[in-house]
């Protein structure tokens, strides 16, 4: 590998990789967001909801885990053009990854209420608390508690997920850095570099996970 | 909106789609053999006393398992033969998956090692088996038995990970799956198809393993 | 002509980090004597047994089965631990019982017995279960060979952890307080399994806190003092006219 070649190469594609890196974590972070928005909700219905709803929910819950999230990437950016829904590739992928990060944050929502306690709720009902009350005071921080640590490494799962989306033409880090490839052909330097940004990416957050986890742990 | 749906080209299809979800279970079931394998290396290793062994272990673990898959997959089919490596598309893949689940497993082994009592290692000293005997003996086939179910899911994701060889052109069920959706325009019927293949080839696998796991479990 | 001692302990001593546990015990015993050790927690029974079994690595003494040497050699006038295979050959030499049974939760019980003498003793299988059924039934537990571990009470998983041990055939069985994790209406039953085997003439070393049953089955009582043999001598005359005031506080503090 001829170093001062590679340094000279990547100042010639900096511009092209930070824009591609951007990319990476804007389709992350509004994945993680409204994955996460549509995840507490799955997770309630997955609780709470009235039977038929629980049902199906639980049909779309297993569906889009059953499925890979590739397929999921590639129908979604496949088929809503069909059925009329314009979307660019960009949104079709994140519509895609959102569906999956919802699924697990549901399920992990919808096992943090199962994990407390029959006595907790039965305990502020006891104290006179109605059930929104008991809820927003009782079983949702215990919830919440228990989920940040695993909902922070899940985050890295939507990070690795978005390389997806190169596959339908967006343009985020590891497309980007093929383009940069197939201009200069130094394919082992640069997927290599591709990969150790999103090592770096992957281990500051399940760096953070830890943080967290020890965090709550004290009190 | 104007689709009708027809799922003639989709049937006709239907022993390639097969064929690929064969070949996507072929590969995961290879992968997870090795991958275990290599995974109780590393286990071993990183609970070795040896800085060295611990070092290599724990770098194999955390690089892989904070790298996307699909970066891997490239790098290894695209870079690799640049350093002379040169795979086919089936071996290249397999490669990678290998290396990848055996990173998770590594990780899987050595809770499972670590959760065994020191009682048992002595127990099978004790009548006199040698170091290596005790853990041929004793401690790994316990040590499997309590993490199957841990290894059940690892199979099923790895199952689900063997979509990605379509992104370099391994005619698994999603390679084909995106044939036919580009050949027939049978978009909605080919990806629904096949997304139902995956999850109810995800609900055998499960059930299946239940069954092997709940056979192998100690009384 | 004297005969050699069964089990020949000298100078043993022991530390962990810097806390010594054993300070230079010695200990002879004869075949088909039966020795318990008792003493307060921390005296140093538990980390000498397992030095016996090896388990232990120990710094200083030496210790002999049958005249012959195990665990160490001396090598250019340097004291060395032999190789795995030697440590292995020389533990089989002893059969070790544990507090918390430690049966392989895998194999069934009948398994547990034969799996050292298959792959130690490298017996057939079929030579290996009909050993294996001859000491299940010598504990009572012929009729649970296919059981579990985990389907059996703790009473009944250390009289198939005895049985495992001493189808080894050893010349020295260790049972270390195999009694303290069990039910108290589950003791009676581990030890009279041990009476039994007393009486057959096996030499046993017994670290326990049953001080009746030590000193009915014991040909000889060890009593244990902060890494010191503090006394020894038969049964009754220990617990009857102990010498020491550690020993009499301990006898009198101890439950009958």
């Amino acid at each position: 590998m001829d170093v001062a070649q590679f340094l000279h190469e990547f100042w010639i594609a900096r511009g092209a990789i930070w824009d591609g890196f951007q990319m990476t974590v804007a389709i992350s972070a509004l994945s993680i967001f409204f994955g996460t928005l549509l995840g507490l909700f799955v997770g309630l219905a997955l609780v709470y909801a009235w039977l038929p709803v629980r049902f199906v929910v639980r049909i779309y819950v297993d569906f889009i885990r059953g499925t890979p999230v590739f397929v999921l990437v590639l129908a979604s950016f496949y088929i809503l053009s069909v059925i009329g829904i314009q979307l660019t590739a960009f949104q079709a992928g994140i519509l895609a990854i959102t569906a999956f990060c919802s699924t697990h944050v549901g399920e992990m929502v919808r096992g943090a209420l199962a994990a407390i306690p029959r006595g907790q709720s039965e305990a502020a009902m006891a104290i006179g608390l109605t059930f929104r009350q008991t809820f927003q005071s009782v079983l949702m921080p215990q919830a919440l508690r228990q989920i940040l640590p695993t909902w922070v490494n899940a985050a890295t799962e939507m990070v690795k997920a978005s390389t997806l989306l190169s596959v339908i033409g967006v343009a985020e880090l590891l497309l980007a850095t093929q383009q940069v490839i197939s201009r200069n052909f130094l394919s082992l330097e640069f997927y290599f570099l591709a990969g150790f940004i999103y090592f770096l990416i992957d281990f500051s957050i399940e760096r953070l996970g830890r943080f967290v986890e020890k965090k709550l742990a004290y009190c | 909106m104007d689709y009708r749906l027809n799922f003639d080209a989709v049937w006709r299809s239907f022993d390639l789609l097969l064929s690929g979800l064969a070949l996507g279970l072929g590969l995961a079931i290879v992968s997870i053999f090795i991958g275990s394998l290599i995974g109780l290396i590393a286990a071993f290793a990183m609970l070795s006393k040896n800085k060295l062994w611990r070092g290599i272990a724990v770098a194999y673990v955390t690089a892989i398992r904070n790298t996307p898959i699909l970066v891997l997959i490239f790098f290894t089919f695209f870079a690799l033969p640049q350093l002379g490596v040169r795979l086919g598309k089936i071996e290249s893949f397999v490669f990678t998956l290998t290396i990848y689940s055996g990173a998770y497993l590594t990780e899987v082994f050595r809770g499972g090692l670590i959760a065994i009592p020191p009682g048992l290692r002595e127990a099978g000293l004790a009548v006199g088996l040698t170091e290596w005997g005790a853990q041929r003996w004793v401690i790994i086939p316990v040590m499997i038995r309590n993490v199957l179910p841990a290894l059940s899911n690892n199979f099923i994701s790895l199952f689900k990970d063997t979509s990605l060889a379509a992104a370099i052109a391994v005619p698994e069920l999603t390679f084909y799956a995106r044939q036919i959706n580009v050949n027939s325009f049978r978009v909605i019927e080919s990806w629904t198809v096949a997304s139902l293949m995956y999850v109810f080839a995800c609900y055998i696998i499960a059930a299946g393993l239940r069954l092997v796991e709940r056979k192998l479990a100690i009384p | 002509m004297m005969s050699e001692p069964l089990l020949f302990i000298e100078n043993l001593h022991k530390s962990f980090g810097k806390l010594e546990v054993l300070k230079g015990v010695d200990l002879t015993m004869n075949a088909s004597d039966v020795v318990s050790i008792i003493g307060s927690s921390g005296s140093g029974k538990t980390t000498m047994l397992r030095c016996v079994n090896l388990l232990e690595e120990f710094h200083e003494g030496r210790i002999l089965i049958d005249g012959e040497e195990i665990g160490y050699t001396l090598k250019n006038g340097k004291r060395q631990r032999l190789p795995k295979a030697q440590i292995a050959r020389h533990r089989a030499l002893t059969g070790m019982v544990f507090q918390t049974f430690n049966l392989f939760p895998h194999l069934t019980a009948l398994k547990n017995v034969t799996l050292g003498l298959i792959k130690v003793r490298k017996m057939k299988k079929d030579e290996a279960a009909e050993v294996a059924r001859h000491w299940l039934s010598r504990v009572g537990l012929l009729d649970r060979q296919d059981h579990y571990p985990g389907q059996l009470s703790g009473g009944q998983q250390q009289r198939v952890a005895i049985a495992r041990a001493i189808a080894m055939n050893p010349k020295l069985m260790l049972f270390d307080e195999v009694t303290s994790a069990l039910d108290p209406e589950l003791v009676n039953e581990v030890l009279n399994v041990i009476k039994d085997l007393a009486s057959d003439g096996m030499t046993m070393l017994i670290v326990t806190h049953e001080m009746r049953f030590a000193f009915d089955v014991s040909t000889k009582v060890i009593f244990m003092n902060e890494g010191r043999i503090g006394e020894q001598g038969p049964p009754a005359e220990l617990f009857n006219n102990p010498k020491s005031k550690r020993l009499a506080e301990f006898i009198q503090n101890s439950t009958f």
